[in-house]
């Protein structure tokens, strides 16, 4: 009870306003490789975000992200090479096709019980590798994929240097932040907690949660479909191989490993999962045998992540009565 | 007036019929009891009222509206809402953020009012809040807002129920054993409580073995027995009535 | 004609090798409703170990072709099952009373961790199984030939999943562990050692699913450090067409997608071939989500 007066400023938002500040500057004190691992992070940190919407708020396992991320790429790759429309605004088309294509997909399965959306969502994920592998349509460029992607143009400015994309990423990484922050800490968001939480108490307490998982679903696809679009500018190719099974269990990884549910737990993750092994590049080989014990590790004695959730705060008008009490408690 | 009424509503699995034929109304405004041994189909009874199942045969009229085969969130938004009688909170979050759920099918704002804070959402939020917080006054954990649900005593968790039932501004409050677990004490003040509920104009349904409290607080009881309505009136008449007695005396020996 | 009959007797083959992988996540699924991810990986270590035994204790130059690789898989089966309980005991045990996803967080941990553990080992490489361990023959049945090979898988996977109906339905220990599937807590009150039965099933499924990575080396010859996710994966799939928990359901599953994904890839597009599983998978899922032989249990509120 007290946490509403001593913690109307926590001390970790200074921490976050370090951290951002950091950020910000990095570039000029990294050289390019550098700033180039701190892109990785940051699309990554983006992907997190937008996965966590689906895994970590409304608890809905998705071992498929990767699917919804080359549907972005792709439908970028393909409306660039084919009709040169500049890429930066193929970012709503991208959206809207990922976010399409999780409507389709999930519509028919949302009412299953969370392992089997897992494993659906992980076959969905290899039909669409496979898909593009097959050059579906004739428009995939089979398992070499698409080049010639041209760089994203912004007010007139190529966006070509890795410190140029730097700042293109990483003010989509805060803009994202921003809002998903606000979603969290709204009834939509409250309401993927619920349905987290206990789907039948959530129905039954007025939520329709086919719709909210649903929603959760394509939202998270539609982001993550942007972060496709920008992939696609800055490698300029895009192949079936970037969007294979590993990609979504990294994804799904950090989640977990940084915190779920939790905007700093994501961020943290993703620098941990993709910045830590470029940190320790001898290790390489052992990355991912470390993450796994890690995860299994993680789930027996910190389940909830490195930084897990902050409860929501409300303004609770009766605070001087709160206090009274708790402060009575305290004395008798 | 009746708000709620049950027309021969039949309910089976595989082979088991569960709930067999039966047919009730709730007076608007009334307090009406489901009595019954266990394992009778009285949570059967309420899990088709809310749609968490489909009945096989009948009819459940709703404010002179069919509300079989509707799904659950739209029978809350059309008046419904009811408690578990295996408490099922979100143990996870606070007591408040318990009760804004039941807010939640009275408000409008999405993914864009949400993630831009647009003047409507804003106040749609803050009347959310201020109707969260005069629920748990309303049951008495005004000054838990902010406590773990999963931190609350047993008979607070069912008043927290209580509290995100009515939350969603119900017509018709069901209360599935509402008293388990509950002290002496709070079942007294529990009483209290369905009062103040009926004084705000809800109609109660509620499902209770405890005698004490169905006697004093319901109007009219229907009892089942084996999925079957076996009596229906008022408590003085179920006491009397030989059927129940048989059906009640002959469990209660079979129990000891 | 003899092109269908090589496609069915191949799925037929292959049908056998996944069911029993599937059985594996049949059994775990039905005593502790968690989808053991790490199962696949298991197959890959049966795989592999197959192969470290076959080539440094060459006990079919030994013992002859067929005794030698008969003591070869219970070797192999041995040395899974106990990979499997420990498994557990690392993985799953410390998690019962956790929620289910963290269960399933875990699995997937233990499944990454296996995999590249194998890599790190044997190197990232395709792994060839010696030619010639087992006689090629070709036999002829009414006039169509057929490796030797597939009939014995076909008949070896189908002897080991009937021995197992038979233990789970006749045998005391069998009855053990369908009651500990059915209720866990009501299991105990009888006397039952559930963690022994879930021990037991953590030796049993992983056997089964070692013993189909050494016949999937034998019968390929060529082996890699991913190919337990994708027979998992299919196995899993398997194991929902037939019913996930039921153990009959996870024979008849694991053939019948063999069927279909051999003779799909003969008849529709051999490029979408590992797509059809999948298809299948999300087809009955829509359709059917209990399975062919599951039964549907209304939920409890």
């Amino acid at each position: 009870m007290m946490q509403n007066t001593a913690e109307k400023f926590p001390k970790r938002y200074i921490v976050y306003g370090i951290c951002a500040v950091l950020l910000a500057f990095a570039p000029l004190l990294l050289d390019s490789y550098w700033t180039d691992v701190l892109n990785n992070v940051g699309l990554y940190a983006i992907l997190g975000l937008s996965l966590n919407l689906i895994v970590g708020h409304s608890g809905l396992f998705n071992l498929g992200h990767a699917a919804f991320y080359a549907m972005g790429a792709y439908t970028a790759a393909i409306l660039n090479t084919l009709f040169k429309i500049p890429i930066l605004l193929l970012l709503p088309a991208s959206a809207l096709t990922a976010g399409l294509f999780a409507l389709i997909i999930a519509r028919p399965i949302i009412h299953l019980r969370g392992d089997y959306l897992c494993i659906v969502t992980i076959g969905v994920g290899e039909i669409i590798r496979i898909a593009l592998i097959n050059d579906i349509f004739g428009i995939t460029g089979g398992a070499n994929g698409i080049f010639g992607i041209s760089r994203p143009v912004l007010f007139g400015l190529k966006i070509n240097k890795p410190y140029e994309f730097y700042y293109l990423i990483w003010i989509f990484a805060a803009v994202t932040v921003f809002l998903f922050f606000r979603l969290e800490n709204s009834r939509f968001g409250r309401a993927l907690n619920y349905l987290r939480e206990d789907e039948v108490a959530a129905e039954g307490s007025g939520i329709n949660t086919a719709y909210y998982k649903l929603a959760a679903f394509v939202l998270g696809a539609a982001w993550a479909g942007m972060v496709g679009t920008i992939y696609a500018s800055k490698m300029m190719i895009v192949s079936p191989e970037s969007f294979n099974f590993w990609e979504s269990v990294i994804m799904f990884t950090l989640i977990i490993l940084g915190g779920s549910g939790s905007i700093p737990g994501v961020l943290m993750g993703a620098f941990l999962i993709i910045g830590l092994p470029e940190v320790f590049r001898g290790f390489a080989n052992a990355r991912m045998l470390i993450f796994g014990a890690a995860m299994v590790v993680m789930m027996i004695f910190r389940p909830q992540g490195i930084l897990p959730p902050h409860p929501r705060k409300y303004p609770i008008p009766r605070m001087d009565k709160t206090n009274r009490m708790s402060e009575n408690e305290g004395t008798s | 007036m009746s708000l709620l009424r049950l027309e021969n509503l039949t309910k089976k699995f595989g082979g088991l019929t569960a709930v067999n034929n039966v047919s009730f109304e709730s007076g608007q405004g009334s307090i009406v009891g489901l009595i019954g041994p266990n394992g009778a189909g009285k949570t059967t009874v309420f899990n088709l009222i809310t749609g968490n199942y489909q009945p096989n045969e009948g009819n459940i009229i709703f404010d002179g509206q069919p509300i079989a085969g509707l799904l659950t969130h739209k029978i809350v938004s059309m008046g419904i809402a009811r408690t578990f009688q295996t408490i099922r909170l979100f143990k996870n979050l606070s007591a408040l953020e318990n009760v804004l759920a039941g807010c939640h099918c009275r408000m409008k704002s999405g993914i864009f009012g949400g993630m831009f804070r647009t003047p409507a959402q804003k106040r749609e939020e803050r009347e959310a809040l201020e109707q969260a917080l005069a629920e748990l006054d309303f049951v008495g954990l005004g000054e838990q807002a902010d406590v773990l649900s999963s931190n609350l005593s047993y008979g607070n968790q069912r008043l927290l129920e209580i509290a995100r039932a009515l939350a969603t501004r119900p017509r018709l409050l069901i209360l599935d054993e509402p008293a388990g677990g509950m002290n002496e004490q709070e079942t007294d003040s529990l009483i209290r409580l369905i009062r103040r509920t009926q004084d705000r104009g809800i109609t109660v349904l509620l499902i209770e073995h405890d005698m004490g409290l169905v006697m004093e607080v319901c109007e009219k009881l229907v009892v089942i027995e084996y999925g079957g309505k076996i009596a229906e009136g008022t408590p003085d008449e179920i006491k009397e009535n030989p059927r129940v007695i048989e059906a009640y005396l002959g469990t209660e020996e079979e129990d000891e | 004609m003899e092109f269908f009959f090589q496609q069915l007797t191949n799925g037929l083959a292959i049908g056998g090798i996944y069911a029993l992988i599937a059985l594996g996540y049949t059994m775990v699924y039905g005593v502790l409703k968690l989808i053991n991810f790490a199962h696949g990986d298991l197959f890959t270590m049966g795989a592999y170990l197959g192969l470290t035994l076959l080539t440094s204790l060459a006990l079919h130059q030994h013992l002859g072709a067929f005794p030698g690789v008969i003591v070869l898989a219970v070797m192999v089966m041995g040395l899974v099952g106990i990979i499997g309980i420990l498994l557990d005991q690392a993985a799953y045990r410390p998690l019962r009373e956790s929620p289910r996803l963290s269960a399933v967080v875990s699995a997937l941990g233990a499944s990454i961790f296996f995999q590249n553990l194998v890599m790190m080992v044997y190197g990232a490489k395709y792994q060839y199984y010696p030619k010639n361990i087992l006689p090629k023959t070709v036999i002829t049945i009414m006039g169509l030939p057929i490796p030797l090979m597939r009939i014995l898988i076909l008949l070896t996977s189908v002897f080991m999943m009937v021995a197992l109906y038979l233990f789970i339905q006749k045998s005391k220990v069998g009855t053990a562990i369908r009651a500990a599937a059915i209720d866990q807590g009501a299991a105990r009150l009888m006397g039952i050692n559930v963690n022994r039965v879930i021990m037991l099933v953590f030796f049993i499924g992983p056997a089964l699913g070692g013993a189909a990575g050494l016949m999937v080396g034998l019968y390929y010859g060529q082996i890699n450090f991913t190919m337990g996710w994708v027979y998992g994966l299919k196995a899993f799939t398997a194991a929902i067409l037939g019913g996930i928990g039921n153990i009959p359901g996870a024979m008849v599953g694991g053939i019948l997608l063999g069927l279909i994904e051999s003779l799909g890839a003969a008849y529709i597009s051999l490029a979408w071939k590992d797509a059809i599983a999948f298809c299948v998978l999300i087809a009955i899922l829509i359709v059917r989500p209990t399975g062919l032989l599951g039964e549907r249990v209304a939920e409890k509120i």
